[in-house]
């Protein structure tokens, strides 16, 4: 059996607890350390992604049980590039944080990073829906701890909020996975495929329910309305590298929803076919509004991005829900642009907020390196709003234009364009507030005390921002414009994604028959 | 037997849903305690409930047998709910240290400076 498969989860599970133990107050350690292991998980994810290129689905049996008696993970298509887009945003993120001094304004921080990585990368490699509630529970640990880093006031209430709300998702998913089990007997995916296409559609009930329950859990995750409140108030007060690494965790709930209900509960089954899909396009739609309403709305930067969001979160389970391989291919290329244009953003907005005051989107005296900020800010928001010549332009057109069911075509397209309207009209007044009117903005006069004007002649001007520090804004900047000049490619290779995740019975096969694979 | 079963499930998952909207944070952690409990329960008997009989195949004899695996899945969601409450609880005390109060839920402060440290 091939052992490369495990190695994305493996790698950090070993790696977190060395960091949390040994190099616990060795900093420059604990950072080579942290760095190391995250280059090492990129080549492994490259690895992976070539090796998952060909269309065969691998399978790695744990304790080589076979299927649906042991627990599997999955290597196809779809998982290698989840597991891709991870290791990259991952380094990213690891880059700035060290880089900013983030990681050393409380403790743990590579240790928990190390951990969030391997629930990330574990629930995009499970085959087996309990093991992805195990997962989920790890990388959520790891979320709190760093949702919490470096810790104040409005940082532990929105942290205390954001676990509260998850522990109840997670009470859901159990309850979702024993519906399931008492009605199918079996909780590995692929042997749920099977059972559940057995079942005829009169006596479906409890799986519909189960599989209702499961949305709902994926839907807190994915931040999908009505469970979107948590969102905001997370990514808003949450370290600005965490949130940007959070950028990937609303993915993890929009991969379980294909994965779980395109795979066991998806087209042609017939007791449970269309179920996700009739509450998943309205929610979506509702979601787009809200991300769009609130981008508008926000006067902090922070929840101007968290916002946003949550818009683009709806774009991409707007296309989703069709739970076809085309509009599917669409989604995938908006996911991985949506994931790089949100932590971006975030990685910027941190630059900015370090060097303001406030966050607060008010002109103030301009930053030292007001028109570098601005550029960049100006960059990564025409991303996220979806104009060219970046991805998300392609990655709208390419939704918009999956979505030419007559019954969704109107809602669908209304709501992704205004929505895409209201977000530049959002991000631009931002951006003139920040950078602009910024520049109008004299710097306020020292008070002319005669007795302090020579210890307090002007305040310290504040340090420039390193090229280390720009580095890693500019290479999520680069891979936005990257995947909107290969996006021929880009997008031929997610169309061959989506039809293996629609190939069912090339799933199943993969699973549970004990060929020759491994 | 099921009626029982039910019930229990029932009013731990009413109790935990009530304590779980006060949204001030002692009730919450127990309100999340109970609702971890009912959920134990539930998966327990989502194996079917049977009485007197081992979770494993007995080699002798008649072959009557309980599911062990949502004992397994029990086990597991057990130790997690456990793990959690305490993170949960060291979470709260924590902010209710930092804002000396226990509400949950967190009102909107646009104007205000954010948490930038």
């Amino acid at each position: 059996m091939m052992h490369w498969i495990i190695l994305p989860v493996f790698l950090p599970a070993i790696l977190a607890p060395l960091i949390g133990f040994v190099m616990r107050y060795d900093m420059p350690l604990a950072r080579t350390a942290s760095l190391a292991g995250t280059l090492a998980l990129f080549a492994i994810a490259i690895g992976l992604t070539t090796l998952a290129a060909d269309g065969t689905t691998h399978v790695y049996r744990l304790g080589d049980w076979p299927a649906p008696f042991g627990i599997v993970l999955v290597l196809d298509r779809l998982s290698a590039l989840m597991v891709l887009l991870t290791a990259t945003l991952a380094l990213i993120v690891l880059i700035h944080a060290i880089a900013t001094g983030w990681d050393a304004r409380g403790r743990h921080f590579h240790a928990l990073f190390q951990f969030q990585l391997m629930g990330i990368c574990g629930a995009f490699l499970t085959g087996d829906v309990f093991n992805l509630f195990v997962f989920f529970e790890v990388l959520l640990i790891a979320s709190y701890g760093l949702m919490i880093h470096s810790g104040g006031r409005e940082r532990m209430r929105a942290g205390l909020q954001y676990v509260v709300m998850n522990l109840a998702g997670s009470t859901l998913f159990l309850f979702a996975l024993g519906t399931l089990y008492a009605s199918t007997g079996t909780l590995n995916i692929a042997d749920l495929a099977v059972r559940v296409a057995e079942i005829p559609a009169e006596e479906a009930a409890l799986v519909r329910v189960a599989v209702i329950l499961l949305m709902i859990v994926f839907a807190v995750k994915a931040a999908l309305f009505p469970v979107q409140f948590w969102l905001p108030a997370t990514y808003a007060n949450a370290p600005a590298p965490v949130a940007a690494l959070f950028a990937i965790m609303t993915k993890v709930g929009a991969y379980a929803i294909l994965r779980v209900h395109t795979t066991a509960f998806g087209p042609g089954i017939p007791g449970t076919e269309g179920l996700a899909a009739t509450w998943l396009f309205p929610a979506a739609i509702v979601t787009i509004a809200i991300g769009a309403f609130g981008v508008l709305a926000a006067r902090r930067l922070m929840p101007l991005i968290a916002f946003s969001v949550v818009g683009s979160m709806g774009t991409l389970l707007v296309a989703v829900a069709a739970f076809s391989p085309i509009a599917t291919s669409a989604a995938l290329y908006y996911m991985v642009h949506s994931t790089f244009a949100a932590a971006c953003l975030f990685l910027i907005a941190d630059l900015v907020v370090t060097q303001r005051a406030a966050d607060t989107l008010t002109p103030a005296p301009a930053t030292v390196q007001n028109g570098l900020f601005a550029a960049l800010f100006f960059a990564a928001a025409i991303g996220m709003a979806g104009m060219p010549p970046l991805s998300g332009f392609l990655g709208k057109l390419l939704v918009l234009d999956a979505l030419r069911e007559p019954g969704s075509m109107a809602w669908a397209w209304s709501a992704i364009l205004a929505g895409s309207l209201l977000t530049i009209v959002g991000f631009a007044r931002a951006g003139s507030a920040l950078f602009w009117k910024s520049t109008a903005t004299p710097e306020p006069e020292p008070t002319l005390n005669p007795d302090e004007i020579t210890v307090h002649a002007a305040p310290p001007p504040q340090p420039k921002a390193t090229a280390l520090q720009i580095a890693p804004t500019m290479a999520a900047l680069a891979v936005l414009a990257g995947l909107a000049a290969f996006a021929g490619p880009v997008s031929a290779y997610l169309g061959d994604t989506s039809e293996q995740l629609f190939d069912r019975d090339g799933y199943v096969a993969a699973v549970i028959d004990p060929g020759e694979e491994g | 037997m099921e009626m029982i079963v039910a019930s229990t499930i029932a009013v731990l998952t009413a109790g935990g849903v009530y304590l779980l909207l006060r949204l001030r944070t002692f009730p919450v952690i127990l309100g999340l305690a109970l609702l971890s409990y009912a959920v134990n329960v539930f998966l327990f008997a989502s194996g079917r409930l049977a009485i007197d009989q081992s979770p494993i195949l007995s080699r002798y004899g008649e072959a009557t047998y309980t599911d062990p695996l949502p004992q397994a899945l029990v086990l597991t969601a057990i130790v997690i709910s456990f793990g959690m409450t305490a993170v949960l609880v060291m979470i709260g005390l924590g902010a209710f240290l930092e804002a000396e109060t226990d509400q949950i839920d967190i009102e909107q402060q646009d104007d205000e400076k954010g948490p930038q440290a």
